[in-house]
């Protein structure tokens, strides 16, 4: 079945990033629609985790205007993105070593629970019942994710693979609409990168999740992405859908290396 | 007035399981039949519940155009829903077929096509997938219908149904028709055919076993008596719904006595559901004991110094005590006492933590047992008993009675089995467990079967002194010495591979003066036990070589031996000769088979230098150049000396127990 790809969710336009005097983006535009799964590939230091961070408001672009769900902004904090529905996970791992899954993916509520520390801390009337309803969505996600059987391990002792998959289940809880993905499948076997790419998938199908993604792994881009934009030198080489860009010459040079 | 009349028959006859269904939904409506954790959560099914469950299901099924006759293929992890599609299926007079929910497609085909599967209910996606794929080659199979709904509703078909509006449909049918299902249940009888399960074949295509609503009603009324099952068990269903022993332990038994199966979340959360449900019943394969086992010492071994001599110490007592007082025999006030002492700080907490802290009765079988795994769960208070049993016989054949548990014998026969031993020590049964046939295989069904019954099991084995029967290989694996002692190389194999220095073991004796062996050392086990001892080692070939190596060795194989002298019929087959192998048994090497079975005649004819050597006392020792082949795929030439070792050989002695 054909998925509706909606309007443009979030876009970004002549965007120009610089630490010093080495710029990481130079005047990169693309859009991100509604329910689709974009990827964004290039070779190492092409500026693909910079571009995550200017999305989500870590770092602040010199040049250029991101538009989100109609509304300009040139400077956002993190925690507002969050809000306003981005989630993100990390390229390693950032989840909280000493607590169990459940609680990791808990987080996730936070910014749905609205009652404040007294009434948390005594577990009474609005407060217990706020815990229960987000106890039920996180269990939702562990069904969904099928990590059942480490609901109480602490996440440092699950193996990395696992680790990625809770970490996808906190950025889940958020609820988001959109949800950044930074290398989700670094480090991983091939059935792990099977795992995964099904969850992602699947997030997309149910969740109807509109999915930005970091990937150095081309097939498994090229298999799971509805269009893929290519950085290199932190310049935008070509965007359009996988198989376009597999036969982009300038990203085959982009990838192969041609002599100079 | 017409519903009493019906109602009333039902209670006179409860020979199918629809009926006792009904029978539990009307005396104990309110009492928990099914559990199933699901989303961190035990949800609880009563017995009326249930009830209502399984009549929507079979009422939908019928409007669909399930007929009487039909057969349904179920497939999928152990869960209630999968439990009521069999309980439906029977209802309606049909037959269901439960199939390995881990086969792939296309081992599934054989069976879909051979019981002809007019309906399939499957777990999940995964399975519809499966399904799917393979459907055109199956001209029967014509719904599908799936249980939870995850990643479906792409699924447009107009055959793939979602079972729960299958049960809407049928909850408006029984509407309509209030009689509907009451009728079909009482039409059926004890002497219906109730379900089909494959035997997984391991030669040739696998058989579908048919057997009645008797077959297992009664099977397990006798099994309910013999161990004194009640109402309120426990029970976890976790192996798969395909195996004979599932359908007795999970819905048989659970259905004529009314005690309560619970469903696993997943199969990966098995141990901690264990710990949460704490079954009063419970059945594993040894290997899972052994896992158990295992895992126990090794986070022993990490424990501090107190609490590990506290261990050692409560342990070595229970081993002495425990048994004692679970046999029922004489025990003083002091053991007593300190056996107390030691539930408190060892056995308690322990128990509790495997999730057998209420296990009142456990169950292994299908493979040996190793003693002190038997030994280890028994001392601990946990009354663990093997059985004996085969999917042609409903399970059952022989068990072993509370307080007469042995850790090498399988038992008495069981309530209603009788037992007969052919002359090649091959194993027959009869009993009101014996299945009907091999489905639409009359061949294979009269070479099994014969007319007045009796069912050869493959298996030869013997009864010891106590007349508990003792299996110790496949019927035809058992050979013969010179002297015309019975030699049984897997029994000698087994004990062999007990121990933990010794990964494969080939015994020879058919036809020979006396009995010789291969040993091949594991690796893990004497290169670790060699490190404390500081002894150097280039490699395999190296420390199987060792003289230090065979003194420890030798040990074992004498140990086995003065086992082998306990029993009149197989003493004469105690180990006289051995040698270690300089390599490992390996499938690459066609030695063994994918699953680690040894393949006996590879190994006679690419060692017949070594067994020749073995067979002729003089010779203490034998060169070979043997091909193996390296696990990147070359193959390379190993050459090796090998020692050969006499072991000491025990004089018979008759009568004495095992410890």
């Amino acid at each position: 079945m054909e998925k509706k790809i909606g309007e443009v969710l979030l876009s970004v336009d002549h965007i120009s990033l610089a630490f010093g005097g080495v710029k990481a983006l130079t005047d990169i535009c693309f859009g991100i629609r509604e329910k689709e799964v974009f990827a964004i590939i290039g070779p190492n230091g092409a500026g693909k985790t910079s571009m995550l961070n200017v999305i989500n408001g870590f770092y602040h672009p010199q040049e250029g205007e991101i538009t989100y769900k109609g509304i300009h902004r040139k400077q956002m904090k993190s925690h507002d993105a969050a809000v306003q529905g981005i989630a993100r996970t990390f390229q390693n791992v950032a989840l909280f070593k000493g607590m169990s899954t459940l609680d990791n993916i808990m987080t996730g509520r936070i910014i749905h629970m609205k009652r404040n520390l007294f009434w948390q801390s005594l577990y009474l009337g609005p407060a217990r019942k706020e815990e229960m309803e987000n106890r039920e969505y996180v269990e939702d996600i562990i069904d969904f994710l099928e990590i059942q059987a480490i609901r109480r391990t602490p996440v440092g002792r699950l193996p990395y693979g696992l680790q990625k998959r809770v970490e996808l289940g906190r950025a889940l809880a958020m609820e988001p609409d959109l949800l950044l993905l930074d290398e989700p499948m670094a480090g991983m076997n091939i059935e792990e990168k099977q795992d995964m790419c099904r969850f992602i998938l699947d997030v997309n199908d149910q969740y109807g999740t509109t999915i930005a993604l970091i990937e150095h792994d081309m097939g498994v881009v090229m298999d799971i992405s509805d269009r893929v934009v290519v950085l290199d030198y932190g310049k935008k080489l070509a965007e359009g859908s996988p198989d376009e860009i597999r036969a982009n010459q300038d990203v085959i040079d982009a990838y192969l290396g041609v002599p100079h | 007035m017409k519903e009493t009349t019906v109602t009333e028959k039902l209670s006179q006859v409860l020979d199918t399981i629809p009926k006792l269904l009904l029978d539990h939904a009307k005396k104990r409506a309110d009492r928990p039949a099914n559990r199933l954790k699901d989303l961190g959560i035990w949800q609880t099914w009563t017995w009326f519940d249930v009830a209502e469950e399984v009549r929507n299901l079979a009422c939908g099924l019928a409007k669909i155009g399930f007929q009487r006759g039909d057969k349904l293929a179920v497939i999928g992890d152990n869960r209630p829903r999968l439990y009521w599609s069999m309980v439906a299926a029977q209802a309606l007079g049909g037959i269901p077929v439960p199939l390995y929910q881990d086969s792939v497609a296309e081992e599934m085909v054989y069976v879909l096509e051979n019981s002809d599967a007019k309906f399939a209910i499957v777990q999940n996606q995964e399975q519809t997938d499966k399904l799917l794929e393979i459907k055109d080659r199956l001209p029967h199979l014509e719904y599908i219908c799936y249980e939870e709904p995850r990643g479906m509703h792409d699924y447009t078909q107009e055959f793939v149904f979602y079972y729960k509006d299958v049960q809407q449909t049928g909850r408006a049918f029984h509407g309509e028709n209030p009689d509907y299902f009451l009728h079909e249940v009482e039409q059926g009888q004890g002497s219906d055919i109730s379900i089909f399960l494959y035997t997984s074949g391991t030669t040739g295509k696998p058989k579908g076993v048919v057997l009645t609503s008797d077959n297992l009603i009664i099977t397990a009324r006798n099994s309910i008596d013999f161990d004194n099952l009640t109402c309120d068990e426990e029970v976890l269903a976790y192996l798969p719904m395909a195996w004979v022993g599932d359908n007795i332990f999970s819905l048989a038994q659970a259905y004529v006595i009314g005690f309560c199966v619970n469903c696993p979340e997943n199969p990966e959360t098995v141990m901690t559901d264990l710990k949460e449900i704490g079954p009063t019943y419970y059945f594993a394969p040894p290997a899972i004991y052994e896992t158990v086992l295992t895992k126990v010492m090794i986070r022993m071994e990490d424990g501090g110094r107190i609490k590990r001599s506290m261990f050692n110490y409560f342990m070595e007592l229970a081993k002495s005590v425990g048994i004692r007082i679970l046999d029922g025999k004489h025990v003083s006030f002091s053991e007593k006492f300190l056996y107390s002492i030691g539930q408190i700080l060892v056995y308690g907490p322990l128990r509790n933590n495997l999730g057998l802290s209420r296990t009142r009765l456990a169950y292994t079988a299908g493979e040996a047992i190793g003693p002190e795994i038997f030994e280890f769960f028994r001392s601990l208070g946990i009354n663990i008993k093997q059985l004996y049993g085969q999917t042609e016989a409903s399970v059952f054949i022989c068990a072993q009675p509370d307080g007469q548990v042995k850790a090498d014998t399988v038992g008495t026969a069981y309530p209603g089995v009788e037992l007969r031993l052919a002359d090649n020590s091959e194993v027959f049964y009869r009993s009101p467990g014996v299945f009907h046939s091999y489905y639409k295989n009359p061949e294979s069904t009269a070479e099994t079967k014969d007319a007045e019954g009796w069912v050869a099991t493959g298996d030869a084995g013997f009864f010891d002194e106590d007349g508990h029967l003792k299996i110790i290989d496949r019927a035809k694996d058992v050979g013969r010495m010179t002297d015309g002692t019975m030699f049984a190389p897997k029994y000698i194999e087994n004990k062999l591979k007990f121990f933990q220095f010794i990964k494969e073991a080939v015994a020879f004796g058919d036809g020979k003066d006396y009995a010789t062996a291969f040993i091949c050392i594991d690796i893990e086990a004497v290169s670790n036990w060699a490190e404390r001892r500081n002894l150097a080692f280039s490699g395999y070939t190296d420390l199987s070589a060792r003289d230090e190596v065979y003194d420890l060795l030798q040990e074992c194989v004498e140990s086995v031996n003065a086992d082998l002298a306990r029993d009149e019929k197989l003493s004469g087959s105690q180990i006289r000769r051995y040698m270690l192998l300089h390599k490992e048994l390996d499938a690459d090497d066609g030695e063994l088979t994918r699953t680690r079975k040894v393949r006996r005649r590879i190994v006679t004819e690419k060692y017949a230098v070594l067994i020749a050597a073995l067979d002729d006392p003089q010779q203490t020792h034998c060169e070979i150049d043997s091909q193996m082949t390296f696990e990147d795929g070359r193959t390379g030439i190993v050459h090796a000396d090998l020692q050969i070792r006499e072991a000491e050989c025990h004089k018979t002695q008759l009568h004495t127990r095992a410890a």
